[in-house]
C-alpha cells in the first residue's frame, strides 16, 4: 500500500471541505472495499477522510411511508435493524447475505451504494424500491443514480449520506454467491410499490438494470410461474471466469423465480 | 507520524504508526502479537480475526489509525491471568478442531462473536454459515463446527463444562 494522510472529521461540513481541497482525497467508511483495493496498489489516495466519527451520518429512522438509512450505517445494523425488519423484510435479508461477519461488522451502506460494484447487493435494493439518495446537496432518484459499472452520479467530493426507502407492498430478493468471494453473481430483486411492480438485476450486467419483461408479468400476474417462461438475453452481459454471459442470463430468470417466493 | 492510543487485551499502548499501517501489522509487528495470522491479502481467509469494541473484524482490512481509542482482544488475550483457556479454546481442544492450527485464531475469535450475536443458541446450520469469512485448509471443518456447538452451550451456562470428546 502507498502511504497517506489520514484526517477524522466529524461534521458532514468538514468531511466536505477536506474532500473538495484535494481532488486525490479519498473518503473511507468502513474500508471493506477501499482498503483490499489500496492493498493492490490500485488507488493512490493523497489522504484519506474517515466518515466513521460523524454521528449525523449514523442511524435508520422510519417516519411515515419511508425509511431513512444513514450513510455510515453498517450491514449487520442494516440486518438486525428493528425497523427495517417490520417495514422492509426484504433489505434486511439482503444486509444478512453481504459478504460474512466481518464484512458486515465494518462494511456501510453508503460506501457500497457509492462503490456501486457491479456484483455488489444494495444498488439493487435501491433501484428496485425507487429509493433517494442523499447527499451533502441534493437528493437523487435511484433511476437516475446508477450509471454503469462503478460510476454513479455523485459529482467529486460529494459525500453520500442516506437513503431513503419508500415502503413497499411487497419485496423479495434472491442472490446466487460467488462460493469464493460471496459476493454476487446474479441478484434480483422485486417490488410491489406504490408506482407499480419493480424487477431489478445486479451481478449479471456492467450494473444494475431494471427487467421491465418481467415488471409487466408480475404487474399483471405476481407470482413465481409468471417470470419462469422469460428468458433475459444474454447480449452485453458479464462474461468473467466465475461464469459466462449465458449462463448468468439463465440464473436471471432462476433468481427471479425465487425473488418472488421470498416476497411472498 | 500519527499516533495511535488503544488497549489490547487490557493493556494500553500508544504506537507511532504510519497512515497505511494494518492493524494486523501493529499487532504482529509493534507489539509483537503474532497470534494474530496473515493468510491472505484479498480479505478472504479470516486467519486475521480480532475482536474490536467487542466485534469481530478483519485486522488485515482495518488501518491501524482507524481503531485510535478502540479496545481490541487478540487470541493472546482470551485465557484467564491463571492459564485457565476460554470455553471456546477448551472445545477447540478437546474436539480436536485444529490441525496446522494456522486458522485457529481467527476461527476462534469469530465463533466467540458468532456465539455473542446469538443468544437463543445455533444450530448446526447456522454455524456453517456463520463461519463464511474463516478458510480452513485442513480440517474439513466438521470438528470446528462441533466445537463450537458445545462451546457455545458453556458460554450460555447450559451446561457448566465440556463433554469429553466422544466423537
Ligand atoms: C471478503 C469480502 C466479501 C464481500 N462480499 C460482498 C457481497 O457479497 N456483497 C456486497 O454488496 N459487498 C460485498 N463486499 C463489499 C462490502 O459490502 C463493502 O462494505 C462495501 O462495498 C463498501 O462499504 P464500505 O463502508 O466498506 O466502503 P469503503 O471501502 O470505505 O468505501 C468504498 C468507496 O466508496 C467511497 N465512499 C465511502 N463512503 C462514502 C460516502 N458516504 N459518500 C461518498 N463516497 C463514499 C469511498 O471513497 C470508496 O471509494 C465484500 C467485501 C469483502 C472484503
Ligand atoms: S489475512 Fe486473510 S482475511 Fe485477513
Ligand atoms: S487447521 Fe490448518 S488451516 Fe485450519
Amino acid at each position: 500500500m502507498y502511504d497517506f494522510d489520514y484526517h477524522k472529521p466529524s461534521s458532514v461540513a468538514d468531511a466536505v471541505k477536506l474532500l473538495s481541497a484535494d481532488p486525490d482525497a479519498r473518503a473511507i467508511s468502513g474500508g471493506q472495499t477501499l482498503l483490499p483495493a489500496l492493498k493492490h496498489r490500485l488507488n493512490r489516495p493523497t489522504y484519506l477522510v474517515d466518515l466513521s466519527g460523524i454521528a449525523e451520518l449514523k442511524g435508520v429512522k422510519r417516519e411515515g411511508d419511508k425509511v431513512t438509512v444513514g450513510a455510515l450505517t453498517r450491514h449487520i445494523e442494516v440486518q438486525n435493524s428493528p425497523e427495517v425488519k417490520s417495514a422492509i423484510p426484504a433489505l434486511a435479508h439482503m444486509a444478512a447475505v453481504i459478504g460474512d461477519i466481518q464484512v458486515r461488522n465494518r462494511g456501510t451502506i453508503g460506501g457500497s451504494v457509492a462503490n456501486n460494484d457491479p456484483a455488489a447487493d444494495y444498488p439493487s435494493a435501491v433501484l428496485g424500491l425507487g429509493a433517494t439518495v442523499v447527499t451533502d446537496k441534493r437528493r437523487i432518484a435511484a433511476d437516475d443514480f446508477f450509471q454503469g459499472m462503478f460510476t454513479t452520479a455523485l459529482e467529486p467530493g460529494e459525500l453520500l449520506t442516506a437513503i431513503e426507502f419508500p415502503i413497499p407492498e411487497k419485496a423479495g430478493y434472491a442472490k446466487m454467491r460467488n462460493p469464493a468471494s460471496r459476493y454476487v453473481m446474479v441478484g434480483v430483486f422485486v417490488a410491489k410499490t406504490k408506482g407499480g411492480v419493480r424487477v431489478v438485476v445486479n451481478g449479471a450486467g456492467p450494473g444494475v438494470f431494471r427487467q421491465t419483461e418481467m415488471e409487466q408479468a408480475l404487474s399483471a400476474n405476481w407470482s413465481p410461474d409468471a417470470v419462469a417462461g422469460i428468458k433475459q438475453a444474454s447480449e452485453g452481459l458479464n462474461s468473467d471466469i466465475h461464469g459466462s454471459a449465458e449462463y448468468r442470463a439463465h440464473l436471471v430468470t432462476v433468481m427471479a423465480k425465487r425473488a418472488v417466493a421470498d416476497a411472498g | 507520524m500519527p499516533q495511535v492510543t488503544l488497549t489490547v487485551n487490557g493493556k494500553n499502548s500508544t504506537v507511532e504508526v504510519e497512515g497505511r499501517t494494518l492493524l494486523v501489522e501493529l499487532l504482529r509487528e509493534k507489539l509483537r502479537l503474532t497470534g494474530t495470522h496473515v493468510g491472505c491479502d484479498t480479505s478472504q481467509c479470516g486467519a486475521c480475526v480480532v475482536h474490536v469494541d467487542g466485534e469481530s473484524v478483519k485486522a488485515c482490512t482495518l488501518l491501524a489509525v482507524q481503531v485510535d481509542g478502540c479496545q481490541v482482544l487478540t487470541i493472546e488475550g482470551l485465557a484467564a491471568a491463571d492459564g485457565t483457556l476460554h470455553p471456546m479454546q477448551e472445545a477447540f481442544r478437546e474436539y480436536h478442531a485444529l490441525q496446522c492450527g494456522f486458522c485457529t485464531p481467527g476461527m476462534v475469535m469469530s465463533a466467540i462473536d458468532l456465539v455473542h450475536k446469538h443468544p437463543e443458541g445455533m444450530s448446526e446450520r447456522e454455524i456453517r454459515e456463520g463461519l463464511e469469512g474463516n478458510l480452513c485448509r485442513c480440517t474439513g471443518y466438521h470438528n470446528i463446527v462441533k466445537a463450537i456447538a458445545a462451546a457455545q452451550d458453556v458460554m450460555h451456562g447450559k451446561r457448566s463444562e465440556l463433554a469429553r470428546a466422544a466423537e
